[in-house]
């Protein structure tokens, strides 16, 4: 397309025609309204005067007979001005007046007419208009007085270059004015076609241009680079997610495939194959429980659960998971209780919570005791709660073990970190890290506490009736 | 046991068809979803192997229809879809149960089997196995006529593995059916219960009752 095409199909151009239209439509009515209204009002007074001037004359022809009349009339033509007059016999023979030739048929009509004449000392003279009035006199004869219209005529010419010119300019000024216009607006378009262009070219952190001027286009460009912000982040997130599974399971897929080679390599009987096998099972199925652990956190993480929201009570999840992991806790020696006395009704993702909560609970039974004596004496204890704090409900699970210092605890929430002290225990290093996704997908954060002594890990969900979280 | 297989993917298909003939099962194939809805009109199966991604006509809309026509034959989806709403989507479209991949073989060879025998039975009140008596109305547990004192998780584990007596019962189908559960626990946090109940159904009689099948899971069976 053009440029001149692009400019003509711009809304601000079609705008500028229909107004330009409308405008020029009530000047043009105007203008006519104007020209009709003074035409009236000059032919208003000419009918007047050459009224006032018959009424006059038939006075005089009253008082003095055609003679006087004669002599008045001939006195009045030999005067300069627009007045016209003639007197003639039934027959149609000029008596006195200042008319030489009239169009055919005057001296016959009654009332106003108007007609072509030329004067009497002008008699080759171009034609002029007049409006004229035919009296008949007793003894056929006829007076005509008149007035020429020149003036009408010349207002009549104004009017018609006035509105030539008016619409000429009208025109010319409201076609160069939406020219400028459009172009102006068609540039700052333009700024941002190219922009978004850029944009979807590979660059996410293009901006559209803003101009400052708070009309509509800045507002437009605004939302949508308010809009672009989180599309970058998201890419960013996205970005950083597959890179941290791809990262992250080549190594245990690595480790698979060596154990593979090793036993192809080195095993010489079908016992020792076995083993190999079996253990290669164990290893694949140790992968599959990660990579699924994985794809929970980058769900969470990238608000696609946000879908699966339902509301359910946080406090029947906490006895529920407290139930489940009680027997394993007493096993270990660790006294785990549960104190969720109240409802606590939550909008969330029921599968993520208690996937969450168990991650935590896990890691206390895990962490929390492991191979240490008790500090003061007592029996281990693992606490979990579920409780309200204003529009929040608090999960939280408190162990007495050796918690984690304060220094480790911001990179304790990131995937596969173990901590020295758990390097050799089981598990995959990514519960915290689940537990944090989820409390973030809920509008909260996972918190790590200092239990005095151990480990105090809350979760913080919107309590349910409560405004969903904008996360 | 007769089981139709529909499953797209050739190998997947050939595995799983051996797998259970090895098992004494009979196993017939169906590539696409209109082949399997074929079968499945004609023949009469046990137990349905569906695989919910299928050319042709998908797995949910195979079961769909069969449930409309009145064709109540179990069904369990696999899926590579494995988030709790995917599972819903499954179940209410007809299936009975929901695997998602990978899974082992022996997981689904147990749950096949549960669902072979659901179709079956009666609602009975009261399980019986061996001299071990479990009522589902009064929640009496008894053992050669002494009763157990049992807490209520502990009962209603009992009565899934009574229910499933003679059968494979893994450790995922118990954190699904005793504590409706669909998440990973990471630890033998089964185990431990297993061991519980074990202790007090068990402990002190001759005759064990509760076995471990190693690799797949748990068996309650009089090894008589």
């Amino acid at each position: 397309m053009t440029a001149l095409g692009k400019l003509l199909r711009t809304t601000a151009f079609k705008l500028t025609l229909v107004y330009l239209t409308v405008f020029a439509l009530f000047a043009a009515f105007l203008l006519v309204y104007f020209a009709w209204n003074t035409r009236r009002l000059i032919t208003e007074q000419i009918t007047q005067t050459v009224d006032a001037e018959i009424t006059g004359l038939a006075e005089q022809y009253r008082q003095g007979g055609i003679r006087r009349l004669v002599f008045v009339v001939d006195a009045r033509s030999r005067r300069p001005g627009s007045s016209l007059y003639l007197v003639t016999t039934r027959a149609g023979e000029g008596l006195a007046g200042n008319v030489g030739s009239l169009s055919t048929g005057i001296l016959e009509t009654s009332g106003w007419t108007e007609t072509a004449y030329r004067r009497l000392d002008d008699p080759d003279g171009p034609e002029h208009h007049a409006l004229v009035r035919v009296f008949r006199l007793s003894a056929g004869f006829r007076l005509l007085v008149g007035r020429d219209l020149e003036e009408r005529e010349r207002l009549h010419d104004i009017v018609i270059a006035a509105g030539r010119w008016s619409l000429a300019v009208v025109i010319v000024l409201g076609v160069a004015g939406g020219f400028f216009v459009t172009r102006r607006v068609l540039k700052r378009v333009d700024a941002m076609t190219e922009t978004t262009r850029q944009i979807m070219d590979g660059d996410l952190t293009g901006r559209l241009p803003v101009a400052g001027t708070g009309d509509e286009l800045d507002r437009l460009a605004t939302n949508l680079n308010a809009m672009l912000e989180r599309i970058e982040a998201l890419m960013h997130g996205l970005k950083e997610v597959s890179d941290n599974i791809a990262h992250d399971l080549k190594t245990p897929l690595t480790r698979l495939r060596n154990r593979c080679e090793e036993a192809l390599r080195l095993a010489e009987d079908e016992s020792q194959y076995r083993s190999a096998l079996e253990s290669t099972i164990e290893e694949s199925e140790a992968l599959i429980r990660t990579f699924n652990a994985l794809l929970m956190i980058a769900r969470a993480e990238s608000g696609q659960a946000r879908d699966g929201m339902t509301e359910f009570d946080a406090a029947e999840i906490a006895r529920g998971v407290g139930e489940l992991y009680e027997p394993l806790a007493d096993e270990k020696g660790i006294h785990l209780k549960v104190e969720a006395p109240a409802a606590a009704p939550v909008h969330g993702n029921r599968e993520l919570v208690s996937q969450a909560l168990a991650n935590l609970v896990d890691n206390a039974i895990k962490y929390g005791a492991a191979g240490d004596p008790p500090l003061n004496g007592a029996a281990a204890e693992i606490l979990v709660t579920a409780a309200g704090e204003g529009d929040r409900i608090l999960l939280a699970v408190a162990d007495s073990g050796r918690g984690i210092p304060a220094a480790d605890r911001g990179r304790a929430v990131e995937r596969f970190v173990r901590l020295e002290q758990s390097r050799s225990l089981p598990g995959s290093g990514l519960g915290l890290s689940l537990a944090s996704a989820v409390a973030r997908l809920h509008g909260g954060e996972l918190k790590l506490e200092d239990n005095h002594p151990g480990l105090k890990t809350v979760i913080s969900l919107p309590r349910s009736g409560s405004a969903p979280p904008t996360a | 046991m007769r089981l139709l297989i529909i499953e797209d993917d050739r190998d997947a298909a050939d595995y799983l068809a051996k797998a259970f003939r090895e098992v004494g099962h009979v196993a017939d194939l169906a590539a696409d979803g209109e082949e399997g809805l074929a079968h499945a009109l004609d023949g009469q199966y046990d137990v349905l192997i569906v695989d919910r991604m299928l050319p042709k006509l998908d797995g949910l809309a195979v079961i769909g229809t069969l449930r409309s026509k009145g064709i109540e034959t179990p069904a369990l989806i696999l899926s590579a879809l494995g988030q709790v709403d995917d599972r819903v989507k499954g179940l209410r479209a007809g299936g009975d149960d929901y695997l998602p991949k990978p899974y082992s073989f022996s997981e689904l060879l147990a749950r096949t089997e549960a669902l072979a025998r659901r179709r079956g039975s009666r609602e009975e009140t009261v399980y019986r196995v061996g001299d071990l008596e479990l009522d589902r109305l009064s929640h009496q547990v008894t053992r050669a006529g002494d009763e157990i004192v049992l807490q209520p998780r502990e009962f209603r584990l009992l009565e899934y593995l009574m229910k499933h007596a003679g059968q494979v019962v893994t450790r995922t189908m118990l954190l699904e059916n005793v504590w409706d559960y669909h998440f990973d626990p990471q630890t033998n946090v089964i185990d431990v219960h297993i061991s519980r109940l074990r202790s007090k159904i068990d402990k002190g009689f001759t005759q064990a009752l509760l076995h471990t099948v190693r690799g797949a899971g748990y068996m309650i069976r009089d090894s008589k």
